[in-house]
């Protein structure tokens, strides 16, 4: 699948989000991560081809995730689901 | 043809005013929600949550398109809707609307993970609609399930009834 990458100077946890070009919810989420040097990837599931699409809402599901955009994941094991600054902030220590 | 942003944002502040809402307080949340309107009007060819996967197929999408049938549950629970377009007075003057929990039935969101039987195969088919009628003011709807909300004079959705048409065959 097509990950967009977004450089920071911290690198220390592999962050991972799924979520929607158009969600405003998801742009303060890639807003925080970017405001605080957070090195992140990400896949706008709306942008995907329909396969890839399948590919990542299946990956959604065998993770468990709740419905609903953003879902972050860190270092492929935590999930925190939607816009919450200090769980996300907490997870990464910062 | 493509809609232009000024027009979704007179279509959902002249909604807003008529349901005595408000749209998001943030400028820059409000500019970033009407524009993923105006994305999702011009990709799909109507204006389906920002916030929410839209299929692109009309029928499975009808619940999300904006005003969704879930905003006026959300605003009277939560005091925003999902996506936080479409906030009440209070979570307006705090200038900062918070995520709400989805309401929308899980099997709607990813069609894509259902099994496909028989029947969720032939769910969206038109056939499988059915009339509603709000037993408060006559307001009636074809479609799914029943609205939440009557929007012409707000009922809820326990005031809606189906509409059963029986035909009679005149004999002698």
């Amino acid at each position: 699948m097509p990950t967009t990458k977004i450089d920071g100077a911290k690198k220390e946890h592999r962050v991972f989000l799924y979520t929607l070009s158009t969600c405003g919810w998801c742009k303060k989420t890639k807003e925080l991560l970017k405001e605080k040097s957070v090195a992140y990837e990400y896949i706008d599931v709306d942008m995907l081809k329909a396969e890839e699409r399948k590919a990542a809402i299946e990956d959604l599901h065998k993770r468990n995730a709740p419905l609903g955009f953003p879902v972050t994941i860190i270092d492929d094991k935590e999930l925190i689901s939607g816009y919450q600054p200090e769980k996300i902030l907490g997870a990464l220590g910062l | 043809m493509t809609t232009s942003i000024d027009s979704v944002r007179q279509r959902a502040e002249s909604d807003a005013k008529s349901r005595g809402y408000y749209l998001n307080p943030d400028p820059k949340f409000l500019q970033d929600l009407l524009k993923g309107l105006k994305v999702n009007e011009d990709r799909y060819g109507y204006p389906s949550c920002p916030c929410r996967p839209g299929s692109g197929v009309y029928e499975q999408d009808r619940d999300i398109i904006c005003p969704c049938d879930y905003r006026d549950p959300d605003v009277a629970e939560y005091g925003a809707c999902y996506c936080s377009l479409y906030v009440n007075k209070k979570v307006y003057d705090s200038g900062k609307p918070i995520p709400i929990p989805e309401r929308r039935p899980a099997e709607k969101m990813f069609p894509e993970l259902a099994p496909k039987t028989e029947k969720e195969t032939t769910m969206s088919q038109p056939t499988d609609r059915k009339l509603w009628y709000c037993k408060q003011c006559g307001y009636v709807v074809f479609r799914d399930d029943a609205p939440y909300v009557c929007p012409i004079c707000k009922a809820k959705k326990e005031f809606f009834a189906e509409v059963k048409l029986e035909i009679q065959q005149k004999t002698g």
